[in-house]
C-alpha cells in the first residue's frame, strides 16, 4: 500500500506527467500485450490489433492487480431470459406475488425505472408489461454452483457474498495459469456467457473495498479497474454511502459531523474519528486512503440463518401463521443442516401492517438445527407477542451459530418425545434427499 | 413520625425491604419502603406487586405516623453508619421531607405520601401450619438450583411445594424444581395442618427472599399457603408472595425407576476431580465423560481447541461397562448437595436420564439428563 501523504493528489493540470506503458487486453479475443509510449505521448487503444474489437481494456496496472468482485448482471432474470428466449427483449420482474417486492429487474425494465427492493405494486406501475416471474431458486442456486465451480478454477480464495456475487484473490497465480488474473477474470466471465447463458462485471483493485466498487462502475457487462495509483483521486469526490455498510442512519450521522464525501473524511485524524463513531471511524479512515485489509476469506462465517415471508394479505389468524412458521422453520433448519451449522438463539420477527416491526428473540439451553425445535420456540413466542396483528411479514432465524456437532446434545426431561421428534425429522430429510421435497410433508405445512 | 432506633435492627428491616424492590423501577413508590410506627414498633414494608414483605423491629416511637422513602439510599445510608448508632428517623410533613440523623451526620430525603403506597390485597388462605426452618431451609436450599430461568417455560420458573406419597409410605411436604435438563425432588416430614395444602409454585426471587428467614435453626416458621398466594411468617418477618400461575409438570415419570447400573462414589472427591477436568473446555456447554468398568471411573473432557484431560477415581461399580456424558456444571451441582453420606449414581444407558442420591436416602433425589459426547 502506497503512503496516502504523497499519492493524495494536489494534481496541477500544467504539469506533465511522463507517460506510462498502457496494459492493454481484448475482451473478445483474450490476446494481451503492453503498449509502450511513442515519442513522449501516451498510448491510445482503440481496438484490438487482432480482432479488431473495440471491447478491449487498457489500464497502466491491468495486469498486477489481482483483487476481483465479480457481480452477475440481474442474474435471476439473465437466468429466465436464458431459459425462455421469448422474454429476451421483454422486461422481466422476478419476485414474488402480489405484495412481493422485486428481487430482480431486468435491464430493460431497469430502463422504465423499476428497481430492487421496490414494491411489486410500485415496479407494476412504472412498467405494467413487465413479465412477472416467481423466483425458481433451485434453479438460480444451480447455475450459481457451477459459476463457483470455475471461480474455484482460477483461485482457492473465492468468498461468495451472495449467489451472484463473490470476491477473489488471484494473488500469484499468473504463473500457474500462464496469463495476469485480468486475462482469467474476462476469460471466467465469457466462459460464464458462453457456457451459461448469464453476463457479469468485473471490479478488478488492489483490495476488497475498491473491487466491490468497481465491479458497479461500468455494469452490465462491465470490466472496471482502480489502480493503485488513481485510488485517490478515484475516491475524492465520491460520497461515502457508497461504502457497502453505510444506510442511511450511519449516513445522517456522518453527515452532522460534516462528512458527506471521501475528500471530507481526509480531514480527520484517526483519533477524532475513532472516538466519535468507534470501530466504523477506523474503518472509514482507511477505506478513505483507499486501504483496505481484509482478506478475500474462502470461509466468512455465517452468523445467523433466517426466513421470512410477506404476505398476500394482512393476517392476524393464529392457523395461518402456524402454516407459515412451520415452513419458515423448516427451510432455516435446512439451511442450517445443509451448511452443517446449528444455532442458539431463535428469532421470530414481525411486520405490522404499518410496517412497524416486531422481533423477539429467545435463548436455547442447546443449539439446535431442528426444525421442530425451532418451530416450536418460535411459536411460544408468537403466542407470547398476543394479539398484536394483523401482519404483513414474518420471519424466524437462528443465530449465535455452532458446528452441528454441538448441537441438540442434551435431552429434555419434561419433553422425552423431543427425542423421536428429532429422529423422525432426520428419518424425513433422508426421503426427501432420495424422493425430493415433495415427498413427504407435515399437515401444518400445508396451511 | 419520629422514632429512634438502633443500627443494627434497622439495617436488618431495611436491607431486607430493598433486597424486595426491583432495580429498575417505572412506578415510582414501588422504589420506596413504607415506614409506619406505632406503639413500640416501627414496621418497615416493601413490595414488587408480587412479592411484599414486612419487617416489624422495636424503636422508640416519639411521635406515631407514616411515611415512604426510597428503599436503597435508605439501606446505603445506614450501612454506611458505625456500629451502634442510634438512628433517628423524623418525617416532616410540612416539607415532605425525612430526616436522618445518627451522631453528627444528618440526611434529608424526599418522601412519597404513604396513601400511594400499595397494599397487598389480603387473602384467606387455605392451610396453615408450622415448620421449622431447618426442614424449610433444606427443601429449598437442595432444590432451587434446578430452577429454571427460561420465560416460555413460565412454570419451572420456581420451586413446586406441595403434598406427595413419600417413598417410605404415608405422605411429604415435597419440594421439585426442574429446568428440564436436571430436577431435584426433595422430601420432608409432613407437619401437622399441612394436608389439604394446595400445591404451588414459589417463584425464584421469593425462594431467595425466604432464605433470608430461615437462618435460624430454632426458629419455626408459620406457613399459610392458598391457590394463589403464599406467606411465610416470623414473629417480626411476614413474606407474602404471589405463587406462578401455571401447572407444574407431572414430573413423576421423569424420575427413572429401572436405573440398575449402580456407582457410588465420595461425593466430594468425585466434584473436586470433575471440576479440574472441566477446567480445559471452552465451551459453554462444558461436557465431561465418564468411563465406568470395574470400580474405575475415569472422567476425561476432550476439547479439540483448547486440550484434553483426564482423572482416575477408585470407585464402586460393579456392572456392565458404561461410558456416558454430562454437562460439567450440572455435576456439580448435584454431586453439592451431597453433605453425609457417598453419592449414589443410578445409570441406564447413555441416552437415558441418570438419577442420583445421597446414600440410600430416597428423601433426596435428584435427575440429570446425560449428554452426546
Amino acid at each position: 500500500m502506497t503512503d496516502p501523504e504523497t499519492t493524495h493528489p494536489h494534481i496541477d493540470p500544467s504539469e506533465e506527467q511522463p507517460p506510462v506503458p498502457l496494459q492493454v487486453l481484448c475482451r473478445e479475443c483474450l490476446s494481451y500485450g503492453v503498449m509502450k509510449p511513442k515519442g513522449g505521448k501516451a498510448p491510445v487503444a482503440r481496438r484490438c490489433p487482432k480482432c479488431q474489437s473495440p471491447r478491449i481494456k487498457a489500464h497502466s496496472e491491468l495486469f498486477s492487480l489481482s483483487i476481483a468482485h465479480m457481480d452477475c448482471d440481474a442474474f435471476y432474470a439473465s437466468v429466465e431470459k436464458r431459459d425462455n428466449p421469448e422474454l429476451a427483449d421483454k422486461p422481466v420482474i422476478i419476485g414474488g406475488g402480489r405484495r412481493g417486492v422485486v428481487s430482480t429487474a431486468c435491464y430493460v425494465a431497469r430502463i422504465r425505472g423499476v428497481r430492487s427492493a421496490m414494491p411489486m405494486f410500485q415496479a407494476l406501475k412504472l412498467c405494467p408489461d413487465a413479465v412477472v416471474i416467481k423466483p425458481r431458486m433451485d434453479v438460480y442456486v444451480d447455475v450459481s454452483h457451477k459459476i463457483r465451480a470455475m471461480m474455484d478454477e482460477l483461485t482457492p480464495d473465492v468468498e461468495p457474498l451472495s449467489l451472484d456475487e463473490a470476491f477473489m484473490d488471484l494473488s500469484g497465480t499468473q504463473r500457474l495459469h500462464g496469463a495476469p488474473p485480468a486475462v482469467m477474470l474476462t476469460r471466467l466471465v465469457k466462459r460464464m456467457k458462453d457456457e451459461l447463458g448469464v453476463t457479469g462485471s468485473i471490479g478488478l483493485s488492489h483490495n476488497k473495498f475498491l473491487a466491490k466498487v468497481a465491479s458497479d462502475l461500468d455494469k452490465p457487462r462491465g470490466f472496471s479497474v482502480i489502480g493503485a495509483a488513481e485510488t485517490a483521486d478515484f475516491l475524492h469526490d465520491k460520497p461515502v454511502r457508497m461504502i457497502w455498510g453505510i444506510g442511511p442512519a450511519a449516513q445522517a450521522s456522518l453527515e452532522k459531523a460534516g462528512i458527506r464525501h471521501f475528500s471530507d473524511l481526509l480531514r480527520w485524524e484517526l483519533i477524532d474519528l475513532t472516538a466519535r463513531f468507534g470501530s466504523m471511524g477506523e474503518r472509514l479512515y482507511h477505506l478513505a486512503r483507499g486501504q483496505d485489509r481484509r482478506r478475500v476469506s474462502a470461509n466468512a462465517p455465517v452468523k445467523s440463518i433466517s426466513k421470512e415471508t410477506t404476505f398476500n394479505e394482512d393476517t392476524a389468524n393464529m392457523e395461518v401463521l402456524d402454516g407459515h412458521l412451520w415452513r419458515l422453520a423448516e427451510k432455516v433448519s435446512d439451511r442450517a443442516k445443509a451448511k452443517q451449522l446449528a444455532g442458539r438463539v431463535v428469532t421470530l420477527k414481525l411486520k405490522r401492517a404499518n410496517h412497524s416491526s416486531l422481533t423477539r428473540r429467545q435463548s436455547l439451553r442447546d443449539a439446535t438445527q431442528i426444525a421442530d425445535t425451532i418451530y416450536r420456540t418460535a411459536r411460544s413466542l408468537l403466542d407470547q407477542v398476543g394479539d398484536e396483528g394483523p401482519y404483513r411479514l414474518l420471519g424466524c432465524g437462528i443465530s449465535e451459530l455452532v458446528p452441528e456437532t454441538q448441537a441438540d446434545i442434551t435431552g429434555d426431561l419434561l419433553d422425552p418425545q423431543a427425542v423421536q421428534r428429532a429422529k423422525a425429522e432426520r428419518a424425513t430429510d433422508a426421503i426427501r434427499q432420495k424422493f425430493g421435497d415433495a415427498a413427504i410433508q407435515k399437515g401444518r405445512a400445508l396451511r | 413520625m419520629k422514632i429512634s432506633i438502633e443500627r443494627g435492627t434497622l439495617l436488618k428491616a431495611v436491607a431486607q425491604a430493598q433486597s424486595v424492590v426491583e432495580r429498575r423501577n417505572t412506578i415510582p413508590i414501588l422504589a420506596n419502603v413504607l415506614i409506619e410506627a406505632e406503639g413500640d414498633t416501627a414496621q418497615f414494608r416493601a413490595t414488587d406487586l408480587d412479592i411484599e414483605v414486612v419487617d416489624k423491629a422495636p424503636a422508640q416511637v416519639e411521635r406515631a405516623g407514616a411515611t415512604t422513602v426510597a428503599a436503597t439510599t435508605l439501606h446505603e445510608i445506614v450501612r454506611k453508619l458505625p456500629d451502634g448508632a442510634l438512628v433517628t428517623l423524623t418525617a416532616d410533613a410540612a416539607s415532605g421531607r425525612l430526616t436522618v440523623e445518627a451522631g453528627r451526620s444528618n440526611f434529608s430525603l424526599a418522601t412519597l405520601p404513604r396513601e400511594d403506597f400499595p397494599v397487598m390485597a389480603s387473602s384467606e388462605y387455605h392451610s396453615n401450619f408450622t415448620a421449622n426452618a431447618a426442614i424449610l431451609r433444606r427443601l429449598f436450599d437442595k432444590s432451587k438450583f434446578a430452577i429454571s430461568t427460561e420465560e416460555t417455560r413460565y412454570y419451572l420458573n420456581g420451586v413446586y411445594m406441595h403434598v406427595a406419597d413419600a417413598v417410605e409410605g404415608g405422605k411429604a411436604l415435597r419440594c421439585v424444581a426442574t429446568d428440564g435438563h436436571r430436577l431435584a425432588r426433595i422430601d420432608a416430614n409432613l407437619p401437622m395442618g399441612a394436608e389439604d395444602m394446595p400445591g404451588v409454585i414459589v417463584p425464584r426471587k421469593t425462594v431467595g427472599e425466604l432464605r433470608k428467614l430461615l437462618d435460624d435453626d430454632e426458629m419455626d416458621i408459620a406457613v399459610s399457603v392458598s391457590e394463589t398466594k403464599v406467606r411465610f411468617a416470623t414473629p417480626n418477618i411476614t413474606l407474602t408472595s404471589k405463587v406462578i400461575d401455571g401447572t407444574f409438570p407431572d414430573y413423576t415419570r421423569v424420575i427413572p425407576a429401572g436405573n440398575t447400573r449402580r456407582l457410588e462414589v465420595d461425593a466430594a472427591e468425585f466434584a473436586r476431580a470433575v471440576d479440574r477436568v472441566a477446567t480445559v473446555s471452552s465451551e459453554r456447554s462444558r461436557a465431561v465423560k465418564l468411563q465406568l468398568d470395574d470400580d474405575r471411573l475415569i472422567l476425561s473432557v476432550n476439547a479439540p481447541d483448547s486440550g484434553a484431560a483426564e482423572e482416575e477415581l477408585a470407585v464402586a461399580y460393579s456392572d456392565e461397562r458404561l461410558e456416558i456424558g454430562f454437562n460439567a456444571k450440572y455435576l456439580l451441582e448435584i454431586a453439592n448437595q451431597v453433605d453425609r453420606e457417598n453419592a449414589v449414581f443410578l445409570f441406564n444407558s447413555s441416552g437415558d436420564p441418570t438419577l442420583m442420591r445421597e446414600g440410600n436416602d430416597e428423601s433426596a433425589v435428584y435427575v440429570v439428563m446425560p449428554m452426546r459426547v
